[in-house]
């Protein structure tokens, strides 16, 4: 169930750190190596009640990695631990080599996804990992919305077989779920049905759907509003509900290009017929700024969502 | 190159702590353990060591310097503002919305930042590949980079230390600021060293383990390693302490990105005041 508005809001790292701490202490083959950030990915909690499944490799990601796909193949299900510029750029090619290539059981667990690194700068704002991450044969690419989503993908992601990329915010955010909705990767969630336009959001953009779609439903538009947190594989059954509609707003944390919005517009473009507008980082690198300006500034806010959607019905 | 006194290098040192401070307090954000640790290095660097020139950050014959430990950007930062690369009063700007003080150094953005940095590792390659480009060119600018010993764990260091060794750089200083902290804990733990010292003797360094906080140690060895021009890049290993100078932050890993608030503020200007004890 929605609850909305969210009377708390948590970062997801801090789900991340909660969720991966009692699913060690109920699999032994759960590791969890961290780069030296443990503090701010939240999996000190980990290292601290399950020493003997925990890592950590000091700064140096790469080698990481490398140890991570390792004791995949000796049955180990390694999480990796780090910040999402330096999980998916610094470490990219050894997962492609390494686990994608070879079909191992390593998940890629990120904090500070999107822009949510706000003051830390461009350099650490990672709007580019869930398009790269795509373009790998058998990675599957998540980003949750919200606290009580993220643990139970988190879960699930343990349980599935195969590589899986995860991506958390440093910010807080809105917690818009309660604790018994379900969740299935690779399934889109529906928060509401509608049939004048769809709004597609994932992870810390969906509150900000829901601000905008509650805004339209009460213009008397007939909103259709989804969290796709799994962006490969695509749901395409919910994408194809939306073509239906006709008229499709994506919203992402994330560079326009490579992310939601395009995997959206792919299926769009290979089975059917619809207008899709994108939402998402205007392709150029974020700087040092409260986040909420960061967002502003790449049109990422209710405002745009709802000027947006008005230009399509 | 100037030529203050050791003593007013000292001073410069002090004001250069207490500037970083404020930028970290200012801001509520930012690195203060290891900005403090690399302050008599950098100060021994901006004020006296390096040709530069403030009215003309992009002069091509200045020497070059990489902040490889990019997190640290407070301590360059000060030393940028107090020499005018920057208003001063940007100081009070760190990690704000269009500050040239971005939460890592950002050379689109600050004058006088040769290259930015931020992701561990990366930068001490540029600085080799700045040095590389001043051999081709016949310059006499030197390229020094600063590296912090969390990060000499990235592999990419020792790449770039081997392509250093292979291209005779000896227009090529790296400082290893041995602080023994990173930020789960100390280095030893998390991921131990060894000697870093041997470590980059056996790639082909000239080293040196010296006391990173004695500014008369620090000129005397750049004295001695600038003049030998021998073909082989050096590397002077600086033991430091993270958060020196002021007492609380001292050999603290919760001081590694942590702002202080108002008492605390108060208390370490009081305490960076007058400068180092000797
Ligand atoms: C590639 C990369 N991995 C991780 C980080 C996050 N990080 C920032 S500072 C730091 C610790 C650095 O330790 P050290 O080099 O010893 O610096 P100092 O103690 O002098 O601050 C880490 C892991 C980063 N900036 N870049």
């Amino acid at each position: 169930m929605i609850t909305y508005p969210a009377t708390d809001s948590k970062p997801t790292r801090q789900a991340f750190g909660d969720e991966i701490t009692e699913l060690g202490k109920n699999n032994q083959d759960i590791v969890v190596v961290d780069m030296d950030i443990s503090k701010s990915c939240k999996t000190d909690k980990f290292a601290k009640e399950l020493p003997d499944q925990h890592l950590n490799v000091g700064i140096a990601e790469q080698g990481g990695a490398g140890v991570a796909a390792g004791m995949a193949t000796a049955g180990k299900i390694p999480f990796l631990s780090t910040y999402a510029v330096f999980g998916s750029m610094r470490m990219a090619e050894q997962v492609r080599q390494e686990t994608c290539y070879p079909f191992l059981n390593v998940k890629i667990a990120c904090s500070h996804g999107g822009l949510t690194p706000a003051n830390d700068g461009g350099s650490h704002q990672a709007i580019e990992d869930m398009g790269i991450y795509s373009s790998m044969p058998n990675m599957t690419v998540i980003m949750p919305a919200d606290y009580h989503s993220t643990r139970k993908l988190v879960k699930e992601a343990s349980e599935i077989y195969g590589p899986v990329y995860l991506r958390f915010t440093r910010e807080k955010v809105p917690m818009i779920y309660d604790e018994n909705e379900e969740f299935t990767i690779g399934k889109a969630n529906k928060i509401q049905s509608g049939n004048d336009v769809a709004i597609i959001a994932n992870g810390d953009t969906v509150s900000i759907a829901l601000e905008a779609t509650k805004q339209l439903t009460d213009q008397g538009i007939s909103v259709q509003l989804l969290d796709m947190h799994t962006i490969k594989p695509i749901d395409r059954e919910a994408v194809q509900e939306c073509m239906d509609i006709g008229n499709i707003v994506t919203v992402e944390d994330h560079n326009i290009i490579n992310g939601l919005g395009s995997a959206v517009s792919n299926v769009v473009a290979e089975e059917g017929n619809a207008r899709v507008r994108k939402i998402g980082v205007q392709d150029q690198f974020g700087e040092s700024a409260p986040y909420e300006k960061l967002l502003e500034l790449n049109g990422i806010t209710v405002d745009n969502i709802v000027r947006k959607a008005k230009e399509l019905v | 190159m100037s030529h203050p006194t050791i003593e007013e290098l000292k001073q410069q040192a002090a004001e250069l702590r207490k500037t970083a401070v404020t930028m970290v307090y200012k801001a509520q954000s930012g690195h203060p353990g290891g900005s403090l640790s690399a302050a008599d290095i950098i100060t021994s660097l901006y004020f006296k060591e390096m040709n530069i020139d403030p009215a003309n950050p992009d002069w091509e014959d200045r020497d070059r310097f990489v902040l490889s430990k990019g997190h640290v950007a407070p301590i360059q930062y000060s030393a940028l503002a107090h020499l005018g690369y920057v208003p001063f009063e940007e100081i009070h700007r760190l990690r704000e919305y269009k500050s040239p003080f971005q939460g890592h150094p950002d050379s689109k953005k600050c004058p006088g930042i040769d290259i930015s940095t931020g992701s561990l590792g990366q930068g001490f390659s540029c600085a080799v590949g700045m040095a590389i480009a001043g051999k081709m060119d016949n310059k006499d600018y030197r390229s020094f980079a600063l590296l912090g010993d969390g990060e000499i764990q990235e592999g990419q260091i020792w790449e770039a230390a081997q392509t250093a060794v292979k291209q005779k750089l000896d227009n090529l200083i790296a400082f290893v600021d041995d602080n023994r902290l990173q930020i789960d804990g100390p280095t030893e733990e998390i991921m131990p060293n060894q000697d870093i010292e041997k470590k980059f003797e056996s790639f082909g360094f000239q080293t040196k383990r010296i006391n990173g906080h004695s500014i008369e140690e620090i000129i005397r060895t750049l004295d001695e390693f600038t003049q030998e021009k021998n073909g082989v890049p050096k590397c002077i290993v600086c033991d430091t302490v993270k958060g020196k100078g002021v007492s609380f932050m001292e050999d603290v890993v919760a001081w590694h990105g942590k702002a202080p608030n108002d008492e605390e503020y108060q208390a370490a200007l009081a305490e960076l005041e007058g400068g180092l004890e000797s």
